[in-house]
């Protein structure tokens, strides 16, 4: 069964607690109840209940099949762009629920932003203007807004300012795999939503950038709830600081198995499918 | 024993891989020799035609094929080219839209349970025959365009300078607008079918990246499936202007026939070069008349074959192009 | 390290600087209307497109059914038509002509494009494969008529002037390059382990597509040869230029035959109302086979997409 397994408010690991987050800048609190997907008939992932915590990077693992990914997308409802497919429950960002019927899924994904398992920068545009596509697209072309100050900075937050500052009107993909996906990473915190999700985005890449894009992720966990995907366990126990483990039964219909901070999960999990999954027996 | 029956089942087996193998080559043979044979064969019969007229062929407004003691035989198939330009132009403008349409609606905004029987439904306008097209064309289109749409256009437009000209003269409803319309009507499945294919293959992480910043439906088919899918779509609509060249009976039922000098408006009637194969051919008597309509055969599998052509290298992705030719 | 996370700690704050942001986020609240009426525009305009074109088919469908259904009876299949202007009459002529040629244009069509299809699938890995295919993408293009043209220029005209033969030789070039085409598709999707299986039991090539590859697939090609006979059975123009059409019935495939095509034609051009209403009739039945014939063995294969 899944325990609805309820923190005290804002549990902040050790890492997060020392920063100090003026009121404006604090994330929103995210939470799901009773969330469960379907594709068409077929449901992937049943009940989940989860309240992820502002300003901490919280890792989603299972094996795969189990539904984290499907689960992310739910998030910010890019889960029901596929044909056929829908969520049920809810998602509260900040109380409100954002599967509301008056809710806009447009506002939702401006609000939640994504980052994919492959980089994509859209192909037509150039880096400059890949990182402000999204503040284009919401708030249209601004005067007296200094668009070359938003880009460097927004360059800078992802560490590609230095590698990139001389070629930004060249083409996004003319970049290595790695500086794409910090590109795309750029590009979605340019328009400052309040949660982050990012599905897997290191799967692509090679340890190094793999290891720049961590780096990162620890930075920007001061400014954003950050929601992580990882098939790879080290990364988890690496980066986040909550982590929550997901399997899917004989069905195939994922679930919550257990949620707690990341050291806790890692060396002293409550829940034996997540004792075998931690050491290595399967998946 | 076993070892020299299966050695003569070996030799029956080679004999007959080397027979089939070679017939089955025949037949690719002939189909090469049937095109080949077709363009040759209409280029020579065309020759007399060609060195006789030359280049005037294509230019000339006058088609006689009667030798007066006034006007010498000659032929010239400008007002034909003309009618095929102007038909096949109005029917692309007319069907692009449409089909663009509800390729989107089908691959973008419908449910599956809702695009994929409407997407069906206006497909199956390919199956039905040319002639058909012609009957309705006929007997509900061409009353309808003279007793309704005409007196319209020309009351609104008419008085419009320049492009009122499209709408001046009496309309009898054969005439060259209907025709483009029955054509537009005829080349929609094509273009539709096709442009759904092409818009079907614009990578999902392009979309998906664009509505993840918040973009509305608008804004992700502007800029990130447009972008990707304009150059399929370009070749969706050569293809379908191909077609539209090509067209006989629909045609020749709705435009008139009537060898008219190219005029301005879209109230003329006139012909196409396809159809004034169709009421021509019957009259060609002398040996030089049956080369001038042989020619006018030869220039239209040259100009439908090179859009044909055209479109299949924008559309390189898709192996099959839908639906046919009817005519 | 150090140094690299400290700028990128003041870039994130940098992006930060509130009144920048608020302004920002002020024009978006303004802009997020419009956007959104914009959206709903376009989508709205999509939708009355696929309506107009839906209209389309459904206004043509419905006025051949409702202007044929009055003119059919039993001597519309088994009269032909009577002299100018007088009343009655069928098309009895034109279904034997179409029947026949069809029969003859299949007999030349099928093993040519049968034969093709299997060059191509199974030995077809060249350039000269290539080339073949391009042919076939080429000549399935081709206008009718100009098939017409060349059928005329070539048997017509010398040889066998107009004639049902000719009107099938015709036929036959717009049917091979279809079944050619269906049929490669078709045994494309045999794969090749059941192929290897065959062989690696000794059984020389010929025999495994003719008795384990083409069986498996019969419905298949079936399928293809179906809808070329459906296709060439509305084909009008290479008719006209080849088979030329007739009055009465006629077996002998060196004279002119009738087809149903060229008879509604011919019917529709008269100024003879019944004539008219026959012509609306034979329109119905001649769609009726073909495109719901179509339609139908499209619908049971499985293919939605409508593909030649």
């Amino acid at each position: 069964m899944n325990p609805e397994i309820n923190i005290a408010p804002l549990p902040i690991s050790p890492l997060a607690s020392a920063r100090v987050i003026p009121e404006q800048d604090r994330a929103r609190e995210l939470e799901t109840r009773n969330l469960s997907a379907f594709y068409g008939k077929t449901k992937v992932v049943e009940d989940v209940n989860l309240k992820f915590s502002p300003n901490i990077i919280t890792a989603l693992i299972g094996p795969s099949g189990c539904g984290k990914s499907t689960l992310i997308r739910c998030l910010n409802r890019m889960h029901e762009v596929i044909k056929g497919a829908y969520a049920t429950g809810e998602v509260l960002l900040d109380g409100e629920n954002i599967y509301a019927p008056e809710a806009d899924p447009v506002r939702i994904r401006r609000r939640i932003g994504m980052v994919f398992q492959k980089p994509n920068p859209f192909p037509t545009m150039s880096i400059y203007d890949n990182v402000i596509a999204g503040l284009k697209l919401n708030a249209g072309r601004q005067r007296g807004v200094n668009y070359d100050e938003i880009v460097e900075s927004a360059l800078r937050s992802v560490a590609l300012w230095d590698e990139v500052k001389d070629k930004l009107r060249s083409s996004g993909i003319a970049l290595s795999g790695g500086q794409q996906q910090r590109l795309c990473i750029a590009r979605a915190i340019a328009v400052e939503p309040e949660v982050l999700l990012l599905d897997e985005p290191c799967s692509a890449l090679d340890p190094i950038a793999t290891l720049k894009i961590e780096e990162l992720l620890q930075e920007l966990c001061n400014r954003y709830t950050i929601i992580l995907v990882t098939h790879n366990m080290q990364q988890a126990a690496r980066v986040s600081d909550m982590t929550a483990f997901f399997l899917a039964d004989e069905r195939r219909i994922g679930r919550l198995i257990e949620y707690g901070p990341t050291r806790e999960i890692f060396t002293r999990p409550r829940d034996k499918r997540t004792e075998d999954y931690i050491s290595g027996r399967f998946g | 024993m076993a070892v020299t029956s299966s050695s003569r089942d070996a030799r029956i087996g080679q004999r007959g891989d080397q027979v089939f193998s070679l017939i089955v080559r025949a037949c690719a043979w002939v189909v090469i020799a049937l095109l080949v044979g077709l363009v040759a064969l209409l280029v020579l019969d065309s020759l007399e035609s060609i060195g006789r007229f030359g280049f005037s062929f294509l230019t000339g407004s006058e088609w006689n094929p009667v030798e007066t003691e006034v006007n010498p035989v000659e032929f010239g198939a400008a007002p034909f080219i003309f009618g095929t330009v102007v038909t096949s132009i109005i029917g692309l403008l007319l069907a692009t839209p449409l089909a663009l349409g509800s390729a989107l609606f089908v691959s973008e905004y419908a449910p599956r349970w809702l695009g994929t029987p409407v997407a069906f439904i206006v497909e199956l306008l390919v199956a039905i025959p040319s002639v058909a097209y012609g009957l309705w064309g006929l007997f509900v289109l061409v009353p309808f365009m003279r007793d309704r749409v005409d007196p319209f256009l020309q009351k609104y437009i008419g008085p419009v300078p320049i492009v009122g000209q499209l709408f001046s003269g009496p309309s009898v409803g054969q005439h060259l607008l209907t025709a483009g319309i029955i054509l537009a009507i005829m080349i929609l499945p094509t273009i539709l079918s096709i442009s759904r294919e092409i818009i079907a293959q614009v990578p999902r992480l392009q979309k998906e990246g664009m509505l993840a910043l918040g973009a509305t439906k608008w804004e992700t088919l502007r800029f990130a499936i447009l972008p990707y899918a304009r150059g399929g779509i370009v070749g969706a609509a050569m293809l379908g202007l191909a077609r539209a060249i090509g067209e006989t009976m629909a045609v020749t039922m709705v435009i008139g026939n009537s060898s008219s000098k190219i005029s301005a408006s879209l109230f003329t009637p006139g012909y196409t070069i396809a159809s004034a194969i169709a009421n021509q051919f019957t009259e060609a008597d002398t040996s030089i008349y049956f080369s001038a309509v042989v020619e006018l055969g030869l220039v239209l599998l040259l100009v439908a074959s090179t859009f044909n052509v055209l479109s299949r290298l924008l559309v390189k992705r898709i192996t099959r192009l839908p639906g046919g030719a009817h005519a | 390290m150090d140094a690299e996370s400290d700028k990128m700690a003041q870039a994130v704050q940098v992006n930060s600087a509130p009144a920048a942001r608020k302004a920002m986020f002020s024009a978006e609240q303004g802009r997020y209307l419009r956007r959104k009426a914009l959206s709903a525009f376009v989508a709205g305009l999509v939708t009355s497109l696929t309506i107009i074109s839906v209209m389309i088919l459904v206004i043509i469908v419905a006025y051949i059914f409702v202007n044929g259904i009055g003119s059919i009876n039993l001597d519309f299949f088994t009269q032909i038509p009577k002299p100018y202007g007088e009343v009655g009459g069928g098309i009895a002529q034109a279904i034997t002509g179409t029947i026949m040629m069809l029969i003859v244009a299949g007999i030349i069509a099928i093993p040519v494009g049968i034969g093709t299809a299997i060059y191509l699938a199974e030995f077809g890995h060249g350039w000269f494969a290539e080339v073949v295919r391009f042919t076939l993408d080429l000549l399935a293009e081709l206008p009718s008529i100009v098939i017409g043209v060349f059928v005329w220029a070539l048997l017509v005209r010398y040889v066998t002037g107009y004639s049902g033969i000719a009107g099938s030789v015709a036929l036959a070039v717009i049917m091979t390059p279809i079944i050619a085409r269906s049929v490669e598709e078709i045994l494309h999707l045999v794969p090749d382990t059941l192929r290897e299986a065959a062989l690696a039991l000794g059984t020389p090539h010929w025999r495994v597509v003719l008795s384990v590859v083409i069986p498996t697939v019969l419905p298949g090609i079936l399928t293809g040869v179906v809808l070329s006979l459906a296709r060439a059975a509305g084909e009008t123009a290479p008719l006209l230029l080849t088979a030329l059409g007739n009055a009465f019935f006629n077996f002998d495939l060196t004279q002119p035959m009738a087809a149903i095509p060229l008879q509604i034609y011919s019917y529709a051009i008269s100024p003879y109302d019944d004539w008219h209403h026959k012509a609306w009739a034979a329109t119905l039945i001649l769609v009726i086979v073909v495109a719901v014939f179509s339609a139908a063995v499209r619908f049971f294969t499985g293919r939605l997409r409508y593909e030649s």
